[in-house]
C-alpha cells in the first residue's frame, strides 16, 4: 500500500472515533473537565479505548526491525520533564478548558461547524509565530 | 459535584471511538513508524509534507461519514469568536512548547509509558479543569 493512502486512511479512521465517541462535540470535553460541576465521565471511556489499543499497536511495532512500509524506526523521543513542558503544557490546558476543543476534533468538525476554523486559525497562528521565534 | 448518568449505549460509543483512535494511531506506527501526535503532523503539513496533509485531510472525512450514517446531531456548543480565537493560540502556543498536544501526550504517549507525557496529561488536564471551573462552560 502506498504511504499516501496509509496516511489517508488512518486519518479517516481516527476522525470516525471522534465523531462516534462525540469528543468533536465541544460540550463533551468541558463536561469531563467541569469536575465541580456536572462530571460526564464519556472522555474516560475514549481515552481508554484509545490508549489500551494504541499500546497493543505499539507493543507489536516494536517487536518488528522497521515498520511495515519500509523506512525508519522511530527516532528516540525526548524523556526530559522540564519547565517548557510543563509550561508548555498548562498553557494547552488553559486554551483546552477555554473553549473545550483541542487540534484533532477541531479539523474533524470544521466541515459540520465552520466555528471551528476560528480556532484553527489561532492555533496555526501560534504555530507559525512559535516556529519564527525559534529559528532566531 | 454531580455526575451526569450515561446510558450503556453512550458507554459503548465513547469506548468504540476510543478504539478507532487508537488503530488509527496504531496503524501508524506499525506500518509508517510515525506518531499520531495532530500537533507534530500540523507543524509536517506547514512544511508541506503531502502525507501529512492527507492525514489532516481524512480527520473531516472521517467525523461528517460516520456522523451521517449515524444521523448524530452538529455540535452547536462552541465558545464565543473571540474565545475560539484565544484558546487556538493558547492550544497552538502550548502543543509547541510541549511537543504535543491530546493526542500526541495522552494517547500516543501514554501508550509508550512515557512519564513525560504522563505529566504533560496530568499538567493540562488539571489546568483545563481550573479554566472550566472559573470561566464556566463554553454556552
Amino acid at each position: 500500500m502506498p504511504r499516501i493512502v496509509l496516511f489517508l486512511l488512518s486519518g479517516i479512521i481516527f476522525g470516525a472515533g471522534l465523531a462516534l465517541s462525540q469528543m468533536i462535540d465541544p460540550a463533551r470535553v468541558v463536561g469531563f473537565l467541569d469536575l465541580g460541576g456536572r462530571w460526564n465521565p464519556a472522555l474516560v471511556a475514549t481515552m481508554a479505548g484509545a490508549v489500551c489499543t494504541t499500546a497493543l499497536f505499539y507493543w507489536l511495532a516494536r517487536r518488528r526491525a522497521a515498520p511495515l512500509l519500509g523506512g525508519d524506526c522511530l527516532a528516540p523521543m525526548p524523556t526530559r520533564i522540564d519547565t517548557k513542558l510543563v509550561a508548555g503544557a498548562a498553557i494547552f490546558g488553559a486554551g483546552w478548558g477555554l473553549a473545550g476543543i483541542c487540534p484533532a476534533p477541531a479539523i474533524a468538525v470544521s466541515v459540520l461547524n465552520p466555528a471551528a476554523l476560528l480556532f484553527l486559525g489561532g492555533f496555526a497562528a501560534a504555530m507559525v509565530i512559535m516556529r519564527r521565534l525559534n529559528r532566531r | 459535584m454531580t455526575v451526569v448518568s450515561l446510558t450503556p449505549l453512550d458507554w459503548l460509543l465513547s469506548f468504540s471511538g476510543g478504539i478507532l483512535i487508537g488503530l488509527a494511531a496504531g496503524i501508524m506506527m506499525l506500518a509508517a513508524g510515525q506518531v499520531a501526535g495532530i500537533s507534530g503532523i500540523f507543524q509536517k503539513a506547514l512544511s508541506g509534507r503531502g502525507e501529512a496533509v492527507v492525514f489532516l485531510l481524512g480527520l473531516p472525512l472521517g467525523a461528517g461519514a460516520v456522523s451521517g450514517i449515524m444521523g448524530m446531531a452538529t455540535p452547536e456548543a462552541f465558545a464565543a469568536p473571540w474565545r475560539l480565537v484565544l484558546a487556538g493560540l493558547l492550544v497552538g502556543a502550548g502543543s509547541y512548547l510541549a511537543n504535543g498536544c491530546t493526542s500526541g501526550h495522552a494517547v500516543c504517549g501514554l501508550a509508550r509509558f512515557s512519564k513525560r507525557s504522563l505529566v504533560a496529561t496530568i499538567v493540562f488536564i488539571s489546568t483545563g479543569m481550573a479554566v472550566v471551573a472559573v470561566v464556566g462552560g463554553v454556552s
